[in-house]
């Protein structure tokens, strides 16, 4: 069985940053696992610009953003296997693979890193009544209709959810000649990036229908038209307030799940909120040697943070790799929550090892609703140690606070970070 | 005196903006955190533009299409006329990042530059 330090399982934007910086950390061979026929993941076919500006300081489109990391990531040193579909990772990090070329073959990692990214709700987890025509799409299926195949899924178009990816697409479709009727969001508020409703929606007059959801779709064997209907505060339709497209199309933008089949299999422990791994300042999973970054983690809104997390992930399980499981965590274990509720919902990472961290460590998280000029506070057991005033803070949009290694150190006994949000 | 609300469209914060405006002549930007929030009020209150960012037709490529941006912002007026003008390409593969496949867009004096790469195939 082939011998490998780091095995990274996809080769999206987490995967690439985590090659990288594991090359970096001094790693000998560090393999990327991916499925598809080239590198880069979703980032190929987001050609919309606003990426990599934390990163590299300028706006990128999503394949100039993924050709900078698999050029820095080859120039590092790390190794590829495209076309290939891992089925199996073992407790003690035998990687099974698959591709067309080598058959069915076993690797034994020095560590793992899982950066299988996320995927699109599909209409079967929407309960959307009606038959089951032609023409109802996910955003992300449509965006590589467009972008990579050159073929176009509609006319008259309706999009469900407002989403990054619904908004990105409302635009895309209408440049492209067709006319997108309406987004429409079930919840009071979009998910999606403040500016990309002003330069998808507003720019192109596109009605965005807050509290709205599609109750009915016509058409046998392709879809014919769409039914609207307003929402009430239990988010059902309210009777009296339907209305009707005739559309060819429907995309489907009602959020991204992390796919973590793999790592459930291995038995990596899964947080309900995130439906990501629970991990702690060093991204390793509940499995030891096992790291976890990027959208399979929990679905981030920038590239930007995918990278800058999965090089902390790449860097961690080099080390692991490199002490081959002997690295020392540290023995202060610091437990991070979330208040939950309309709060913040979730924290990554869930536990900080105070005395083995960074000087710095970033919390990231996201809130359940919106909240305006109100604080996102830390406490450190029952005192606060951070209270930062937001001007707005919304469940579309990842927050983040930092965490000193200073801070927790000045607390004898330290057993429990709180991060929630405070009106004042 | 005319006040108009924006959000800035520079970063993903998306700070809103107020710009106040007698005629054509700004007299204040207030909200954003930074330069380029209000470089942008500034000029979307006059002359908005936009990058674009579309697909070519790519021909004896590995995929049909090859993705593209504009070098430098353009009019939003012109987005129409620049899509008419990339529409109309007929690249051949071929066709690296960064390379010029358009000169000169709809008369912006912006050029059009590809962002992916396509290798080409017999």
């Amino acid at each position: 069985m082939n011998s490998v330090d780091v095995v990274i399982i996809g080769g999206g934007p987490a995967g690439l940053a985590a090659a990288v910086s594991a090359k970096e950390a001094g790693s000998g061979k560090v393999l990327v696992i991916e499925r598809n026929n080239e590198l880069g993941g979703i980032l190929v076919q987001c050609i919309h610009n606003g990426f990599g500006l934390h990163t590299f300081g300028e706006e990128l489109t999503g394949p100039e953003y993924a050709d900078r990391y698999i050029k820095k990531a080859t120039e590092a040193g790390a190794e590829f296997l495209l076309n290939t579909m891992v089925l199996d990772i073992s407790g003690d990090r035998v990687v099974t693979a698959m591709n067309e070329k080598d058959g069915l073959f076993q690797i034994k990692a020095g560590a793992v890193i899982l950066a299988m990214g996320c995927r699109e709700r599909p209409r079967g987890a929407l309960n959307i009544p009606g038959s089951r025509p032609a023409g109802i799409y996910t955003a992300g299926t449509a965006q590589r209709l467009i972008n990579i195949e050159g073929l176009m899924p509609g006319k008259e178009v309706v999009i469900l959810g407002s989403g990054d990816i619904g908004l990105i697409m409302a635009r895309r479709m209408t440049l492209e000649g067709a006319h997108v009727n309406a987004v429409v969001e079930l919840m009071p508020y979009s998910t999606g990036l403040r500016r990309n409703i002003v330069q998808c929606l507003d720019d192109f007059n596109i009605p965005l229908l807050l509290s709205h959801t599609v109750i009915r779709t016509e058409g046998k064997e392709h879809l014919t038209g769409v039914v609207v209907a307003e929402v009430g505060p239990d988010r059902k339709p309210v009777p009296g307030t339907e209305i009707h497209y005739d559309c060819d199309c429907l995309l489907l933008s009602c959020g991204l799940i992390p796919e973590n089949e793999l790592s459930r299999q291995t038995g990596v422990a899964i947080s309900p909120v995130t439906n990501g791994p629970v991990v702690d300042d060093t991204f390793e999973t509940s499995i030891p040697g096992v790291f976890s970054c990027g959208n399979v983690l929990h679905v981030h809104d920038l590239v930007d943070y995918v990278s800058e997390e999965a090089g902390k992930a790449g860097r961690y399980a080099a080390v692991y790799a490199r002490k081959h499981g002997a690295e020392e965590r540290g023995s202060h274990r610091i437990e991070v929550c979330a208040e939950g509720g309309r709060g913040v919902r979730y924290t990554v990472p869930s536990s900080i090892y105070e005395d083995s961290m960074d000087e710095k460590v970033t919390v990231r998280f996201r809130v359940g609703s919106v909240f305006k000029w109100a604080y996102i506070s830390v406490y450190a057991d029952d005192e606060r140690i951070l209270h930062q005033k937001k001007k707005i803070l919304t469940p579309g949009e990842m927050c983040q606070v930092q965490i000193t290694k200073e801070q927790l150190q000045s607390i004898s006994g330290l057993k429990k970070l709180t991060v929630k949000i405070e009106e004042e | 005196m005319e006040k108009r609300e924006l959000t800035c469209i520079g970063c993903p914060m998306g700070c809103s903006i107020t710009v106040e405006m007698e005629g054509k002549d700004i007299l204040s930007v207030a909200g954003n955190s930074c330069r380029i929030g209000d470089r942008y009020a500034r000029t979307e209150v006059i002359n908005p533009v936009r990058t674009l960012t579309t697909t070519a037709v790519v021909e004896g490529g590995d995929l049909p299409r090859v993705s593209v941006r504009t070098a430098a912002n353009v009019p939003k007026g012109k987005l129409a006329e620049c899509m008419k003008a990339i529409n109309a390409l007929r690249l051949k593969a071929p066709v690296a990042i960064g390379d010029i496949v358009l000169h000169d867009i709809a008369g912006t004096g912006v050029d059009v530059v590809a962002t992916k790469n396509i290798r080409r195939v017999s």
